[in-house]
């Protein structure tokens, strides 16, 4: 990630880096603390006109790459969305029309959201002990299902009009396509420390579902589930990553501008070495991310434990190089007129979102299990 | 390094890689022997003086193997033996080896950063004598870089050379040679001239191990290893002919020597096979001493061995990723220190990490195995933190060097080095 990008990659990249830098400045993020809506619908358009949801999507869907690698493209707007604590569900949307664009199911769908014009999130399942687990039920009732239960936390809910659910059926698992307009579904916001995302809960008591909305074969998407899961580890970690480099960056011109004691804070070895230690974990994340996404992209067979260890350790060092800079700081760290929490704000909810470093530890952990043939 | 290696593709006559891999897998696959599993995991140390000489001379052997194949000193110039070929030459050999036998001992410090320090810095005739008689494993080189009164702080060595005509005589102490009670040279840092400044009054020689005036002594470490070594040097007679570099500029030879001596994680100029653990802790060692305990069923250990194979894989990519970094320009040449300062801090916690694996075995055990291994490395942990540079340096050439930050204050800056404070010899 970020490293040997073609000349087109870096112009995407920079072009994508403007908008955000025009669009959402810290000003306009803080302004957002009190919308409901999180981001703005004309916003999210524009950003779609230059790229950020049709990357995973075939041409003949409207979509495109940039170098052929699309995961690798999308990563560099997930790192700028990280560096911008940028709103809009990027990754929602983006694992949602990855779906819908292997599937028959929803192409209008997945046309309005590779224009702009609509929003999609994903209820996805939870990470738990036995690894990826549904929290929604769908059960058989005629030719359709019936979605009994909740999901949560749901990014963007209350601004999308569909929702791709992912839901266990019979021992199996089925992910179907449901307007949230449905019977049935109850949509309640979520309080959040982000001040640019929203979540919500998703209900769904009895919710009918038709034939046509299941995405993929019906008691047979577990493969499909976790593949959208490694794209949204991906996405999240390179998004980490991005608010990472704010952070350090912001606090690296702290550390020479600001003087105690006669002296820069840069001059204090104590001080230093913190640095050093920053560095070292901002190249560690970026490091694994990049692997992390070149396996996702190529479906290697080392994808899986990329993308947790991607996941799990820019979730802990993301958020401690976080909290390191708002110490370097000193109070004005802690104050809401300062810069630095807009990042840290991106990387703890990015850090408890999709499992946290402990999950994907245990994750990793039954994985080396597995390959060394003992049962998880 | 750039300017040491031939660009990646960017030579005409250069072998291609696919037809340099047909050759190396063929070589191997009829020379050299698979290794079981446990050998694979095994450190190299034998722990036995004749079994070690053994070994060393099988290293040595391969090593001619290596040279006769045309495959040994891969980023080295054809003119000293070696193979004139790029840094993917000699990735491609890395991968071929997995798995096999390979001359561990003939690697660090002997071809990095010793045999690299001569390419640099030698004459003529010096790089002709030494570079292919290293390269074909006649010769095994150590480095007399630090004394026992000095510790990271390599340019304030007090192993004295005082010139006598067309010759120069030493007399000092270096330590932490890694077997140097079965090698052949020592490249040696000596103070020429104690009227100025620390960095301005030390040049460089190369001295044969093995004769009178040199008392090797051999160190036990906590885990009972006896390879690092200590040497007494008096009266060592070198020709003026083995000086590398100018009279009183040895730390500019120094800093690139120091510079190798950090790139060593990604270094082209030393073959490591991939996946050579070599006793270090990793994420299958984790498990099999968790296992051994009976603590696999644990979720608790079940997320530890999670976090050392997450380390682990983190750990291979950030070589590779800070060495692209460094070739492409985006971090300069001193941010290899951000390897070795994760390497440092990365295998510690893997060390700790086996060792909570074991639970209560790692305070007594029944039988030696996994669990004694695990408490005997914690014993050793901080080694990993201190050896080849400590990660409090690291972590000064980081912020110093890769992030422009102010220099530490010296107090051996513009004066004469014989006013500069040291310790007392008691607290050697």
């Amino acid at each position: 990630m970020l490293m040997g990008l073609s000349d087109d990659q870096e112009f995407f990249r920079q072009t994508t880096e403007r908008f955000l830098s025009e669009q959402v400045p810290p000003d306009a993020l803080r302004a957002l603390r009190d919308d409901p809506a999180g981001f703005d619908a004309a916003y999210w358009r524009q950003g779609a006109e230059l790229g950020w949801t049709s990357l995973l999507v075939d041409e003949e869907h409207g979509g495109g790459t940039i170098s052929g690698a699309g995961l690798e493209d999308l990563s560099l707007v997930a790192y700028e969305f990280g560096r911008h604590a940028a709103p809009g569900p990027l990754v929602s949307t983006n694992v949602v029309a990855a779906a819908l664009n292997g599937s028959d199911t929803g192409p209008e769908v997945l046309g309005g959201l590779v224009s702009g014009q609509q929003v999609a999130t994903w209820c996805a399942p939870v990470l738990g002990a036995g690894g990826w687990e549904p929290t929604v039920e769908a059960v058989r009732d005629g030719s359709g299902l019936v979605l009994h239960g909740e999901a949560r936390p749901v990014e963007s809910a209350t601004q999308a009009d569909h929702l791709l659910v992912t839901c266990r059926q019979d021992g199996g698992v089925t992910q179907v396509l449901v307007p949230v307009s449905s019977p049935g579904v109850r949509v309640t916001p979520l309080g959040t420390v982000d001040l640019s995302r929203r979540f919500g809960s998703v209900t769904f008591d009895a919710v009918s579902v038709q034939p046509d909305a299941v995405v993929g074969q019906a008691g047979e998407a577990a493969a499909q589930v976790e593949w959208q899961l490694r794209l949204a580890l991906v996405l999240l970690s390179a998004e980490s990553v991005g608010a990472m480099q704010s952070g350090f960056d912001i606090t690296l011109e702290w550390a020479f501008d600001r003087y105690s004691f006669g002296r820069p804070l840069a001059s204090y070895q104590a001080l230093k070495h913190r640095f050093a230690d920053m560095l070292t974990w901002l190249e560690a994340s970026r490091a694994i991310t990049g692997a992390a996404c070149v396996a996702t992209q190529q479906q290697t067979e080392k994808a899986a434990e990329l993308t947790s260890a991607a996941k799990a350790y820019s979730g802990e060092y993301g958020a401690e190089l976080l909290q390191d800079c708002v110490q370097l700081h000193g109070g004005i760290g802690v104050t809401f007129e300062h810069d630095l929490h807009l990042y840290l704000r991106r990387v703890i909810v990015d850090r408890a979102t999709l499992g946290t470093p402990a999950d994907h530890r245990r994750r990793i952990g039954a994985l080396v299990a597995a390959k060394e043939g003992v049962a998880a | 390094m750039s300017a040491l290696v031939a660009d990646e593709g960017g030579v005409d006559d250069v072998e291609d890689l696919a037809s340099f891999r047909d050759r190396a897998r063929s070589f191997i696959r009829t020379n050299l022997r698979r290794l079981t599993p446990e050998e694979l995991r095994a450190h190299p140390e034998t722990g036995d003086d004749e079994a070690e000489l053994a070994a060393v001379a099988r290293d040595r052997e391969i090593q001619r193997m290596l040279f006769d194949a045309g495959l040994a000193g891969i980023c080295y110039p054809r003119a000293y033996g070696g193979q004139g070929l790029t840094p993917a030459h000699q990735r491609v050999l890395n991968e071929e080896l997995a798995g096999h036998e390979y001359p561990v001992r003939t690697q660090i410090p002997n071809l990095s950063p010793c045999a690299v320090t001569i390419l640099e810095a030698g004459t003529e005739e010096q790089k002709s004598r030494h570079l292919p008689a290293i390269l074909r494993g006649e010769e095994l080189w150590m480095q007399f870089l630090s004394e026992p009164s000095g510790g990271s702080d390599v340019a304030a060595a007090l192993t004295t050379a005082v010139r006598d005509g067309d010759q120069w005589v030493l007399n000092g102490s270096k330590v932490w040679t890694t077997g140097a009670w079965w090698s052949d040279w020592g490249l040696c840092l000596a103070r020429t001239n104690w009227d100025v400044p620390k960095h301005r009054g030390l040049t460089v020689f190369m001295l044969p191990i093995h004769q009178p005036g040199i008392e090797v002594h051999r160190i036990e470490m906590l885990n009972g290893s006896r390879e690092f070594c200590q040497e007494f040097i008096t009266d060592v007679v070198v020709p003026d002919t083995d000086r590398i570099g100018d009279v009183d500029d040895g730390w500019s030879v120094v800093t690139r020597w120091m510079f190798h001596e950090r790139m060593l994680y990604t270094s082209p100029f030393v073959t490591e096979p991939v996946g050579t653990v070599h006793g270090r802790m990793d994420a299958t060692a984790v498990f099999d001493i968790a296992r051994a305990a009976g603590l696999l069923d644990d979720p608790a250990v079940r997320e530890l061995v999670g976090e050392a194979r997450m380390l682990e894989l983190v750990t291979n990519e950030v070589s590779q990723h800070v060495g692209e970094s460094i070739r492409s320009g985006r971090l300069n040449e001193q941010a290899a220190a951000i390897v070795r300062l994760f390497k440092g801090t990365t295998s510690s916690r893997l060390v700790t990490l086996a060792f909570e694996a074991a639970g209560a075995e790692g305070a007594a055990w029944s039988e030696h195995g996994a669990a004694s291994l695990s408490a005997v490395n914690y014993l050793m942990r901080q080694a990993g933190l201190i050896g080849g540079g400590t990660t409090e340096m690291a972590r000064n050439v980081i912020s110093e060097r890769v992030l422009a930050m102010p220099r530490e204050r010296t107090s051996d800056k513009d004066v004469p080095f014989r006013d500069v404070p040291r310790s007392r010899p008691s607290h050697g």
